[in-house]
């Protein structure tokens, strides 16, 4: 069961400091929890692993294929990897490796890419992604998250450790603003419809949740009733939420950090398509674009995905 | 080399060094350490070596530069800039939205950056390819490739080192910055990266080491590779992460330095002024 933050203001606790606290928490209990890092303990934080057990800590340098082929012999030898490095590393760069050594011999590899999208910042173009999910959807079994704030990310990471298989989450490593109440927990599979409407629905993942709402809000107080669901969990979508919350809808957007080839909009779209729904439905995220540097707000409002870019959306659809 | 040239080497290193600093400190925040290991050799490849066109950045029979430890952007930018590829203004605009300096280069982007870099380990086999492609075309041309220690930890990169040395690729000179550490500390405590040199050589390479920071050693290696036709070549730079400013030298965490602290903020400043000062009285 979820509860909604009292204050979405607040920023939570950085991303990555909650990814790395609580694989260490978990590593207290479960002995077969390890974690692997490739040179950026320092910037994950992942240093918080080393410190509190560094004997279940791999550095494995700047080596992020032989990093996951390690992690999956390790799963060979019942251990319960988790690895971490920037989004396009962990995915893109290791692809082969994740699926083969990983997936396809039904290993067990959690794996945290962080940075995803905008939120990239000064790191710019070249540690840009906008296709991780897209490439993780096409992993069979693979299973693939993308989390909305502290909160979440936690349960995301704790539910993880207790699955065997190929996991992704995708998280900044910064803070960011809070969409839960602590203590809230979820169901891997399961979207959350954090606002009712009758209107317009919004389905949502990620940090971009808060924007949705802020959206929401706006749309609600010029008339507009919206619903937004937060599908933290891209693969397996859940195809039954999707198809009772369509009803009656005027126009449906999947709004996400992420390039509209391939990720939730396309995992939508396939629901809608495959069950014969014709609603005014737009994939609202990157156009099929490269990604570039600036700060974090600046290419989020480059790449037109603020709350603002998603009201004109939202407008333009029930024209 | 004679004492013209290199006094003029010397100031132009000075030159880079100042506008590393200056483009950093207007930043904020970046990659400091590895950019500074690099500067003497950035001043004897644009102050002597290439053969380039800064008025025509295309030309197609030219030297070509790939660092592939993108992240060291900083260093190349103002090279570049002290070179005349573009004006020095743009060194402070460095990752802002829109910028053609992103902290990874982009040769799209930026005039005199030939390959796009940043991600570890990629850079080195289009070093390959581009250096490949200069012979096929019949040019009598040089590519030069420089390697971060902690990059090497990339199989990539010996996939690339495998290519040039089987194939004897002479015109593709390999430059391994050795500043002993990478992200998360020293290179010794990551992956113990044993002897460059040996490791080198045993793959195939005519390979030098030299001090970094010695202007007049880098110019004769680099003569010295160039002289050697019968295999691949590699120069290992001893080099110190944040070589030249005593004070980032012996910073601990100096990979991406931030400037938010009186001491960071203290340090650069005096580095800035004393850059400032040995330019004015060697042009004096
Ligand atoms: C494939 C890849 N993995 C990780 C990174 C993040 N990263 C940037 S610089 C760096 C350390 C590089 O060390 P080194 O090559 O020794 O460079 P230097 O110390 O000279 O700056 C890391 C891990 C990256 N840019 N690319």
């Amino acid at each position: 069961m979820f509860k909604l933050t009292e204050d979405r203001k607040v920023k939570g606790t950085p991303l990555a400091k909650v990814v790395m606290q609580t694989i260490a928490d978990v590593m207290d209990t479960d002995e077969k929890v390890v974690m692997l890092e490739a040179d950026l303990g320092s910037a994950s934080s992942s240093n918080i692993v080393e410190k509190a057990h560094p004997e279940r800590y791999v550095q494995c340098g700047i080596a992020e294929a032989d990093m996951v082929g390690i992690a999956a012999g390790l799963s060979v030898k019942g251990f319960k990897p988790f690895i971490h490095t920037f989004g396009p590393f962990a995915t893109r760069r290791v692809y082969d490796q994740l699926y083969l050594s990983g997936a396809y011999a039904h290993n067990t590899i959690n794996v945290y890419g962080s940075d995803p999208g905008f939120t990239v910042g000064p790191n710019g173009g070249t540690h840009t992604t906008w296709e991780d999910v897209a490439l993780m959807r096409a992993m069979p079994t693979a299973v693939v998250t993308d989390a909305a704030d502290a909160v979440q990310l936690e349960w995301i990471v704790r539910e993880f450790a207790k699955m065997e298989g190929i996991h992704y989450v995708r998280a900044n490593r910064k803070d960011v603003r809070n969409v839960y109440a602590p203590g809230s927990t979820f169901e891997l599979g399961k979207g959350n419809v954090l606002t009712e409407g009758k209107d317009v629905l919004i389905i949502t993942a990620g940090q971009l949740v808060s924007d949705a709402l802020d959206a929401a809000e706006q749309l609600e107080a010029e008339g507009i009733s919206t619903e937004v669901i937060d599908m933290f969990t891209i693969k397996p979508i859940d195809k039954e939420l999707i198809l009772s919350e369509v009803k009656g809808k005027k126009a449906v957007v999947a709004f996400e950090n992420h390039s509209i080839i391939g990720g939730l909009g396309s995992a939508v779209a396939e629901v809608l398509a495959e069950n014969c729904i014709a609603v005014p439905f737009k994939r609202h995220g990157c156009m099929d674009q490269f990604g570039q540097v600036g700060t974090p707000d600046w290419l989020q409002k480059e790449f037109k995905l603020t709350a603002a870019d998603l009201i004109e959306t939202v407008k333009g659809l029930l024209k | 080399m004679d004492k013209v040239e290199l006094k003029k080497l010397e100031l132009l290193a000075a030159k880079i060094r100042l506008d590393v600093m200056e483009l950093l400190y207007h930043r904020g925040y970046g990659h400091l350490g590895g950019s500074l290991s690099l500067v003497e050799l950035m001043a004897v490849l644009y102050g002597k070596c290439l053969h380039v066109d800064p008025a025509d950045p295309q030309m197609d029979d030219r030297d070509m530069v790939v660092l592939s430890k993108g992240h060291a952007g900083p260093v190349w930018y103002s090279a570049l800039a002290e070179r005349g590829y573009f004006p020095k203004e743009w060194l402070m605009t460095l990752n802002d939205g829109g910028t053609n300096l992103p902290s990874h280069p982009d040769r799209t982007k930026t005039p005199g950056v030939d390959m796009t870099t940043g991600s570890l380990g990629q850079g080195t086999s289009a070093a390959v390819g581009i250096a490949l492609g200069q012979k096929m075309k019949g040019q009598n041309r040089y590519t030069y490739l420089i390697v971060g220690d902690g990059e090497l930890n990339e199989g990539q990169c010996w996939e690339a080192f495998q290519f040039i040395a089987g194939k004897k690729l002479n015109n593709c000179i390999v430059f391994i910055d050795e500043n002993k550490r990478q992200l998360d500390g020293y290179t010794k405590d990551i992956l113990y990266p044993f002897d460059y040199v040996a490791k080198m050589e045993a793959f195939g390479f005519h390979t030098q080491k030299v001090k970094g920071d010695d202007i007049e050693a880098i110019a004769a290696a680099i003569e010295k590779a160039q002289a050697n036709k019968d295999s691949a070549n590699c120069i290992v730079l001893d080099t110190i992460k944040g070589q030249g400013i005593k004070y980032f030298e012996e910073l601990v965490s100096n990979h991406s330095v931030k400037f938010n602290n009186e001491a960071n903020i203290k340090a650069a400043e005096e580095a800035i002024a004393n850059l400032k000062e040995f330019i004015a009285k060697e042009e004096a």
